[in-house]
């Protein structure tokens, strides 16, 4: 049988220029021209003779694969290996710049869940108005109709302004819509990051729910290795632009985690298109040095440099991981009252961890930047480090090696003899 | 590229993008749903939004022609080709605030539906017909005010001339897709376009004759012509009003600009269409 997706050779270059600025002022390059006639001219002219005058990027370069039918396959790599372009020119947002991509049979992509979601709108409305930017015909959207309101728990709110609606509930109704599509071929990236985890888990049991019953095919893109774990049998991992390695789940997975080595600061190229970015994470150490490794009762800090685009409302925050992809917790800055609009700029947001939390071992953090529930701007990902034992604890005179457990808080013992 | 063949196991074919083909012009009609409900969505949301509603698509130019009225058709005596000047100018500015309106709105259609445009797929010329479609509405409920006046005044239309207004809505409706999508794909790219674009509406007003005749410019009415807008215009007072015979080489000549029009719009939306989801 063919394989229902084939790629073969695709490559994505962008222009540095557009991959920085994005945008220009057509002022600016009015003033261009006039102050410097000749030097534009120029350029013009070498670029119409095919000269290359400005740099290339290339963020994909020759990625083949092919998937066959009911096949659920991961597509994993690190911040800006290309694994976004690639699901972008899958979905056909992006055109690539060379090779030819094949998919037989009707496809529907999810790269955000709530696309198009009016907050005028009611519920009722947004149901269709996202169905069919989702690709859904009118009939198909009114006949699972019930099925999406049902899943989604919003019968009293049908007829609110989605404006109105509290951040679970608009979720739960946009993956709701979005898991009523019955395409042959699904494209999914990190939509699964947004909500809570009793959600996130109810979406996961739905996803293979319709894959397990439909033999529907899906390319999954994600940052959660557990998940990737979980529901691809394959996965593709995508390094600088080209396809590592293609081969069972876990045998990826392992040879992705080998490669990742640890960096005390990492930087991430702007990526185009988006309104607010982290650019580098670093970890400092107590005495305010770059590190990654840190005593249990060192405290450190984690600094987020992040550039933002156009205006937006949003909360930097930090996630942890212990070893093993266990998601220890999450922290928002709008609870210390830093969330709000955010006007284009850089900024710079440091996130101070107290000594006496993390255990000993290997941890890893991600760094976002969003409005909880609503919308993703960014995420980097898998900034590693390491907790050792302090070698001389003063806080402890008892015990000086590992305790068990992921957690090394200290609390507060008091001691009394009461008889 | 995308295109779909077959409706069992419709295959998916993404390759470099070309410029244009008809396969594009399928796609279209395949996707004339979410066309709908582009439009559906823009209409309802500004009716709801709004709190005088449809009220404000009467209103409108009603007070614009109120305004008209007042200071060219009183004071400075601007000839009406012997028509109440209320009337005269009304009918212009039905479809002048069409053409503007929609130049305006499908400029920014790209921008505004920014989210939209870098998560999901569909073609995107949707988004500027759909603004153009949303003024067409617009165009409808300010019709209305029309027949008012007419009634107001007791005067009794060229009903002989209905039949071309048709055909002016759809030359008008040509000039505004075309020009609202070189202008869409223009300020996609350089974003200062749109705070320059009033103005330069602004400017195009005074060169349409929507408040004066064409009559008035004499021997440069010529150069008017090139207007698309002039001839469409000018045609509907003829037609609807009776003020002078069609003048159906100058209404051909603003079938031809318009189609000019049309065609650089697509063919530059179509070039540029590639990198929109890259520089949004």
């Amino acid at each position: 049988m063919e394989p229902i997706i084939e790629v073969k050779g695709i490559g994505k270059r962008y222009d540095i220029r557009h991959g920085q600025g994005g945008y220009i002022a057509l002022r600016d390059v009015l003033m261009n021209v006039m102050r410097r006639p000749f030097s534009f001219a120029k350029d013009k002219a070498k670029r119409v003779a095919g000269i290359k005058t400005r740099e290339d990027f290339w963020a994909l370069r020759d990625v083949s694969f092919n998937v066959e039918q009911g096949e659920i396959i991961g597509i994993i790599g690190r911040n800006g290996a290309g694994k976004s372009t690639l699901l972008k020119i899958l979905t056909g947002i992006t055109p690539p710049t060379t090779g030819e991509i094949k998919m037989r049979g009707r496809v529907a992509s999810l790269l955000e869940i709530g696309t198009g979601f009016h907050p005028e709108l009611t519920g009722r409305e947004n149901i269709f108005l996202n169905g069919a930017i989702l690709g859904m015909t009118k009939k198909e959207i009114a006949d699972n109709f019930d099925s999406i309101v049902e899943f989604a728990e919003i019968e009293k709110f049908l007829d609110t302004p989605v404006k109105y609606y509290s951040s679970g509930m608009y979720v739960r109704l946009a993956f709701s819509v979005a898991s009523h599509m019955e395409p042959d071929i699904l494209l999914v990236d990190e939509v699964l990051a947004v909500g809570d985890a009793e959600f996130q888990k109810k979406c996961m049991g739905k996803m293979e729910e319709v894959t397990r019953k439909q033999g529907r095919t899906i390319l999954f893109v994600s940052h959660n290795l557990s998940a990737v774990k979980r529901l691809c049998k394959k996965t593709v991992l995508i390094e600088k632009g080209q396809v590592k390695m293609f081969d069972e789940t876990e045998r990826v997975i392992t040879r992705y985690l080998n490669s990742a080595e640890m960096s005390s600061m990492n930087e991430f190229p702007l990526e185009p298109g988006k309104k607010a970015q982290v650019t580098k994470v670093s970890i400092m150490n107590a005495a305010g040095q770059p590190a990654t490794r840190m005593t249990v009762n060192e405290g450190f800090t984690i600094e987020m440099d992040y550039e933002i685009s156009s205006p937006v409302k949003m909360t930097p925050s930090v996630i942890f991981y212990a070893e093993g992809d266990i998601l220890l917790f999450s922290s928002e800055s709008d609870t210390t009252a830093s969330v709000g609009d955010f006007e284009p700029g850089k900024y710079k947001t440091s996130v101070k961890v107290p000594p006496n939390l993390l255990n000993v071992g290997m941890y890893y953090i991600d760094t976002r930047l969003h409005r909880p529930g609503v919308e993703n701007f960014d995420m980097k990902q898998g900034i590693n480090f390491e907790i050792i034992d302090a070698a001389e604890n003063p806080q402890s005179i008892v015990y000086n090696g590992k305790h068990p457990g992921k957690l090394a808080v200290a609390l507060k013992y008091k001691t009394a003899k009461t008889k | 590229m995308i295109d779909c063949t077959g409706m069992t196991a419709p295959t998916t074919i993404i390759r470099p993008k070309k410029t244009f083909s008809w396969e594009d012009m399928r796609e279209l009609w395949r996707y004339r749903e979410l066309l709908y409900f582009f439009t559906w969505r823009d209409l309802k949301v500004r009716y709801k939004q709004t709190l005088i509603g449809v009220l404000w698509a009467l209103l409108q130019p009603l007070i614009t022609m109120v305004v008209f009225s007042v200071f060219f058709g009183q004071l400075a005596q601007v000839p009406s080709d012997g028509v109440p000047y209320p009337i005269f100018v009304y009918v212009g500015l039905l479809f002048w605030q069409f053409f503007s309106g929609a130049l305006t709105e499908t400029s920014n259609t790209l921008i505004s539906n920014q989210p939209i445009i870098t998560k999901v797929y569909f073609p995107r010329l949707i988004l500027p017909i759909s603004g153009v479609i949303t003024k067409l509405v617009d165009f409808g409920v300010a019709a209305i005010v029309l027949v008012g006046l007419m009634l107001y005044y007791g005067f009794v239309p060229h009903f002989a001339g209905l039949w071309l207004l048709p055909v002016l809505l759809a030359i008008a409706f040509m000039a505004s897709v075309g020009g609202g999508l070189f202008l869409a794909a223009v300020n996609v790219k350089y974003r200062d376009v749109r705070h320059a674009l009033p103005f330069f509406i602004q400017i195009l007003l005074f060169l349409t004759p929507v408040i004066y005749p064409a009559s008035i410019a004499g021997k440069f009415s010529w150069l008017l012509a090139l207007n698309p807008m002039t001839g469409v215009i000018q045609s509907a007072r003829a037609a609807l009003l009776g003020t002078t015979p069609v003048n159906w080489t100058l209404l051909g000549l603003s079938f031809s600009v318009c189609l000019v029009v049309l065609i650089i719009g697509t063919i530059y939306f179509k070039k540029v269409e590639r990198y929109f989801a890259d520089i949004l």
